[in-house]
């Protein structure tokens, strides 16, 4: 079996190789690894010295077993030795063992270090290159601080050979990405670009990789490596395949170097300089027109390869989006693909085109392909490939097709894969939703999409038809129509249940001069459906049939027979039986003007964002979903205003969906307390509160009720901006501050002594905040110990937009104090002021220690000093749970120490605190005594202010 | 860019694994696991979305999805030709391929290129162990390891040119022979 073995076979591992193999069964095989592993263990720290060979073998050996998937705790320091032999094959392994197997933060970095500065300074290009891909591979900071000068002198260094070069490039591209802070940007940088034009294509390549890089981050600095790569480009594309005899794969000139170039074209836009935009307009034009010419290989890989540098020329011309001939060539050509036999090209072109369909020059050209995308959706074989397609027709739709492309997707819809079917239930209401040109058209569509596939629909969907339904008076008399209609299937989906139940509880008198839709007939359909539903809905039915008593006097009686009935008074749901209490009260108590001033239509809903759409892009994820382009056209096409178009120009969108059937710049109908005694405690001031957040809008202050409400809210809110405080201790994200208006969100990271703080302001309003400012300010003494660092926030946040403000913290000295946060805005001509205090403590600059028990015992006596030690003993706020303790424990930034004190139930932890000026160990112990409920806290740290802080911050996590 | 290279045989062996983004060495098997299952369980035409994040990048949600390129690769007698692979997954060879490299990536990249990256891969190893076989890369692992050094490094393509990335191997050879 060792003929296998190439070069200097090393027998003992292909035997150990040949053994593992042939292990008849799992067991056998671990057997065989411990057995292994207890021999190279005692070969490690046995007395003879090992030569460079053994060590290499055993070293080998611990990579082979590693990649079983065992992990291996040792050997390290062998593979460290090995680094600094002069056989290559011993320095190659000991490289490849430290690249695998050795994270980031390993202390062994400071000697793999050393080895690395003198493979550098070898000038042995071989040696070299497994330096700087050691340096590429394990990227730590440490490693970043020893070399982040030297790289790039080596990259551009006139003497360095080309493979060391390629090596550099990579190398600096990975400290670039890991720890920039350190790469220093100079003159370098002009010289890298200029690596673009070396003669040797593998420098160009890997010089692509890193400048597309560093382009994304600064263009700037990197402009002029546009026209270097545009004369590149075209170098490549119109040479002879025989030109570039070692990069052309299979007839194909360099496709990667292709690819990379284009890519790194499209971090910039279109060259204003007319001649080179034409240099380029020309290459792009030749890799379509040699899509068309004859393959000269039948090899699958000839086509791969070409197709791959076509598919990028095509997103290149979508990013420039300049010159229309190329976009509607680009759109011809996948227009080919789209009927192509492999499986591959039809989605990569279903792709491309989604993005096409969103420019104006290429919209119309797309759309001709709309019977062989229809065709797909229903004939392809992979679902993949059917969800592109379904993309596709999304970002094709427009209102001459709309109703084309949405009868398609319902028909699909009976067939569609479970796992996509929800997301064509979102796209279908949306496009019913902003190509309506009747409503009725709308209605029917969301109808038939609950019946078919009424699991699917969520919340937002059947929300939505409603608002729509109650801010449109034309289609109310259809809609009660036809959800009567739907309604007297014999089995009809929940989801229209309540869609029925809401508009026919609104709109019922609509129809009910109809003797076969009467009064009585509608509450009896709606009735039959009743015990078949959940309790939600069961509810909202009861909202339904207290309007029904305001619009239909006549059937009163019957309804307060039902209310009556001990299924519903004495029901064991809370909510229904509440309900049935305050309706059937309400309806004996009240006159008929207070009746019809307490259950009035609903007033219209506040334009304002879909949630449907909001809720696709948040399935889709940031940036995946296909931006229907209708916002750039709609002057043109679109004649009414819908609600769902002006949200096109706001991205983000704010995450809550909770507003949106609350009417919120309207004042409510509020009844009068003196005749509704039982509705005091209560939210039935409105009947259809369970699609409604009760949120109060200030301005409304017409009820009494609503007032006390709002003040108790505004309460709550600075009451949990001091508790969020205190919540923040063991964690570092979350909401720090809500109240009606606003929503502060926190993400925090924290390194040694530096910490960076992301904060999310969401404006919960659907109207813009005005004159936002935030800003950091800190006490005097603080100021010293805390450099804290604000950026500047826009000064307007959109309704329902969500804008992000990043702080940098820098902890100089141990600190006791937290800055505050300021924000000031001005909402709907109110000036609001909030003041929050920002979780930024000590514990946050922690770094974990872990030790032995003796060590820690060690130190723990080191700090014996009585003033270094802080003590408490202190009541159980919460639960004392174990687990829970260990995560608060983990969370407040120390290591958890297992087996250290002698007692399993204590908890000790170990960390350091990581100021500018020092760093302070810290060492703690956590004594829980379950019968009396208490905690003992006791701290020791170097310095007694730090120990007394850290003891208030964590005390009060218990 | 290149999240990890990983190889495997037709029982979901890991025979080489690479990973160019930091992963917890124990999440490493689960996620070569789930690798390995997208990739093996696919028949030809049935494409199941591989859009399961292998639990990888829980760390940008939603920014990555793993996409598996495979490539036929066969162990002994000869390569097989069949079916054209989709790009999402490999295609389910019924006979004797024993071993599949798959490389994922960031789904912004250029698929194709990528899908003949791996293709390029299995000729250099080709070219140097003629034909080879899973046996090779199991005894030769550091070798294998020294090709893929010079062909990906950091995640992106450093060079495609074959005698170039076999150069150092070749010095390496004579060097030991002489």
């Amino acid at each position: 079996m060792p003929a296998v073995s190439k070069g200097d076979g090393m027998r003992g591992l292909a035997v150990f190789i040949s053994d593992i193999r042939n292990c008849k069964s799992k067991e056998a095989e671990i057997k065989r690894i411990n057995k292994e592993l207890a021999n190279i263990r005692s070969k490690f720290k046995g007395d003879k010295a090992l030569d460079g060979y053994s060590k290499k073998k055993y070293v080998c050996k611990l990579l082979f077993i590693f990649l079983l998937g065992h992990d291996i705790d040792f050997g390290h320091m062998e593979a460290v030795n090995l680094l600094s032999s002069n056989k290559y094959t011993e320095k190659q392994i000991g490289y490849l063992f430290i690249s695998v197997l050795v994270n980031s933060n390993s202390d062994l970095i400071r000697l793999i270090n050393n080895a690395i500065k003198n493979d550098l300074a070898s000038r042995n290009p071989t040696f070299m290159n497994l330096a700087l891909h050691c340096i590429a591979n394990v990227g730590s900071r440490e490693m970043a601080e020893a070399f982040a000068s030297e790289i790039p002198r080596i990259l551009v260094a006139g003497d360095t050979m080309d493979s060391v070069k390629q090596s550099a490039a990579l190398c600096l591209l990975r400290l670039n990405r890991s720890s920039p802070d350190l790469v220093p940007m100079g003159d370098w940088t002009a010289r890298v670009v200029h690596l673009l034009n070396d003669q040797h294509l593998g420098v160009v390549t890997a010089a692509s990789s890193l400048i597309t890089t560093l382009a994304q981050k600064q263009p700037d600095d990197f402009k002029t490596s546009v026209s270097l790569a545009v004369t590149r480009l075209s170098r490549i594309v119109s040479s002879a395949s025989i030109d570039l005899q070692d990069y052309t794969y299979y007839f194909v000139a360099a496709p990667w170097l292709s690819v990379k170039l284009l890519r790194l074209l499209q971090c910039y836009p279109p060259p204003e300089d007319a001649a080179l935009r034409g240099r380029l307009t020309e290459c792009l034009e030749t890799i379509l027109n040699k899509a068309q010419e004859p393959p000269k290989s039948k090899k699958v890989q000839h086509s791969n390869a070409k197709n791959a540098v076509l598919f990028e020329a095509i997103s290149l011309i979508i990013h420039q989006d300049s010159e229309p001939t190329l976009l509607v060539r680009a759109c011809n050509q996948l227009g080919q693909f789209l009927q192509h036999r492999e499986t591959n090209l039809r989605y990569l072109a279903l792709e491309s085109m989604c993005t096409l369909a969103s420019s104006e020059f290429s919209h119309e050209a797309v759309k001709t392909h709309i019977e062989t995308v229809i065709n797909a959706l229903k004939t392809e074989r992979d679902v993949s490939v059917r969800q592109r397609a379904v993309d596709l027709l999304y970002a094709m739709c427009d209102r001459s097709n709309a109703k084309q492309i949405v009868a398609e997707m319902l028909s699909y819809l009976e067939t569609a894969d479970y796992s996509i079917r929800e997301e064509i239930v979102l796209k279908v209401a949306i496009l019913a939703e902003k190509y309506a040109v009747d409503y009725t058209w709308y209605v029917d569509t969301i109808l038939n999409l609950i019946r078919i596939a009424g699991d699917y629909v969520s919340e937002e969907v059947w929300y939505r038809v409603i608002q729509i339904v109650i801010n449109r008076d034309d289609v109310q008399g259809y809609a009660a129509k036809t959800v009567f209609e739907a309604l007297q299937a014999p089995a009809c989906h929940e989801n229209l249940v309540k869609v029925g139940g809401y508009i026919l509880g609104e709109f019922g008198n609509l129809i009910a001069g109809d003797s076969r839709s009467s009064p009585l007939v509608q509450f009896n359909l709606l009735h039959s459906k009743f015990h078949l539903c959940s309790v939600p809905t069961r509810a909202l039915l009861l909202s339904a049939y207290i309007k029904f008593i305001n619009l239909f006097p006549e059937v009163k009686a019957t309804i307060q027979d039902v209310l009556r009935s001990d299924s519903q008074l004495r029901n064991a749901d809370v909510e229904i039986q509440q309900r049935a209490v305050e309706y059937l009260r309400l309806s004996c108590v009240a006159s008929t003007d207070i009746l019809a001033t307490v259950l009035e239509e609903m007033p219209p809903f506040p334009e304002r964002e879909s949630s449907i759409l909001a809720k696709l892009k948040k399935k889709k994820g940031p940036g995946n979903l296909p931006e229907t382009n209708d916002s750039r056209r709609n002057g043109k096409v679109n004649g009414s205003t819908e609600p769902s178009e002006k949200m096109e120009s706001s991205n983000q969108c704010f995450p809550s969906l909770f507003a949106d059937l609350l009417p919120t710049n309207r004042p409510r109908p509020a009844p009068s307390s003196s005749i509704m005694p039982s509705a005091g405690t209560v939210v039935s001031t409105h009947p259809f509160t369970d699609v409604l957040n009760l949120n109060p809008a200030p301005s409304t202050g017409a009820s009494l009720l609503i007032d006390v409400f709002s003040e108790t809210s505004i309460e709550a809110s600075t009451e949990m901006s001091e508790d969020s405080f205190h919540r923040f201790i063991c964690k570092n994200n979350g909401v720090l501050y809500e109240n009606h208006l606003l929503q502060i969100g926190l993400r925090s990271e924290y390194r040694q002594n530096l910490g960076r703080m992301y904060i999310f302001y969401g404006n919960k309003t659907s109207a813009q905040l005005l004159n936002f400012s935030s800003s950091v300010t800190s006490s005097d003494a603080l100021k010293a110990q805390l450099n804290v660092q604000s950026k500047a926030v826009d000064p307007v946040i959109e309704g329902g937009a969500q804008v992000q403000q990043i702080i940098n913290i820098e902890c100089v000295s141990d600190f006791t104090d937290a800055p505050a946060l300021n924000i000031q805005f001005r909402c709907s001509g109110t000036l609001q002021n909030i003041s929050v205090k920002l979780p930024v403590m000590l514990n946050k600059f922690f770094q974990p220690t872990e030790m032995t028990s003796q060590d820690f015992f060690q130190r723990w006596k080191q700090l014996g000093d009585p003033r270094q030690e802080v003590q408490k003993i202190f009541k159980a706020k919460h639960p004392m749970d174990k687990d829970l303790t260990k995560s608060k424990i983990v969370g407040f930034g120390v290591a958890l120490l297992d087996a250290v004190d002698p007692n399993n139930e204590n908890f000790v932890g170990a960390g350091i605190i990581h100021t500018k000026n020092t760093q302070v160990g810290c060492l703690l112990r956590l004594e829980p005594n379950i019968q009396a409920q208490m905690y003992r806290l006791t701290l020791r740290t170097s310095r007694d202010t730090v120990s007394q802080r850290l003891c208030d911050l964590l005390a009060e996590q218990f | 860019m290149i999240k990890f290279v990983l190889m495997v045989n037709r029982q979901g062996q890991t025979r080489l694994s690479r990973y160019y983004q930091p992963v917890e060495l124990n999440r490493r098997a689960t996620l070569e696991a789930d690798v390995v299952r997208c990739c093996l369980s696919r028949k030809k035409e049935q494409v199941p979305e591989v859009n399961t994040t292998c639990g990888l990048y829980t760390l940008e949600p939603r920014s990555a999805t793993v996409l598996c390129l495979p490539t036929v690769f066969v162990c002994g007698v000869q390569r097989l030709q069949t079916g054209l692979p989709s790009v999402r997954g490999p295609v389910h060879c019924g006979r004797c391929d024993r071993l599949r490299a798959s490389i994922t990536c960031h789904v912004s990249q250029n698929e194709l290129s990528i899908y003949e990256l791996v293709h390029n891969f299995v000729e250099v190893l080709d070219k140097y162990f003629s034909r080879v076989s899973e046996l090779d890369i199991m005894f030769n692992l550091d070798r294998v390891h020294i090709i893929l050094d010079e062909m990906i490094q950091n995640g992106h393509i450093v060079e495609t040119n074959k005698s170039r990335i076999l150069a150092p191997l070749t010095a390496l050879d004579k060097m030991t022979s002489s």
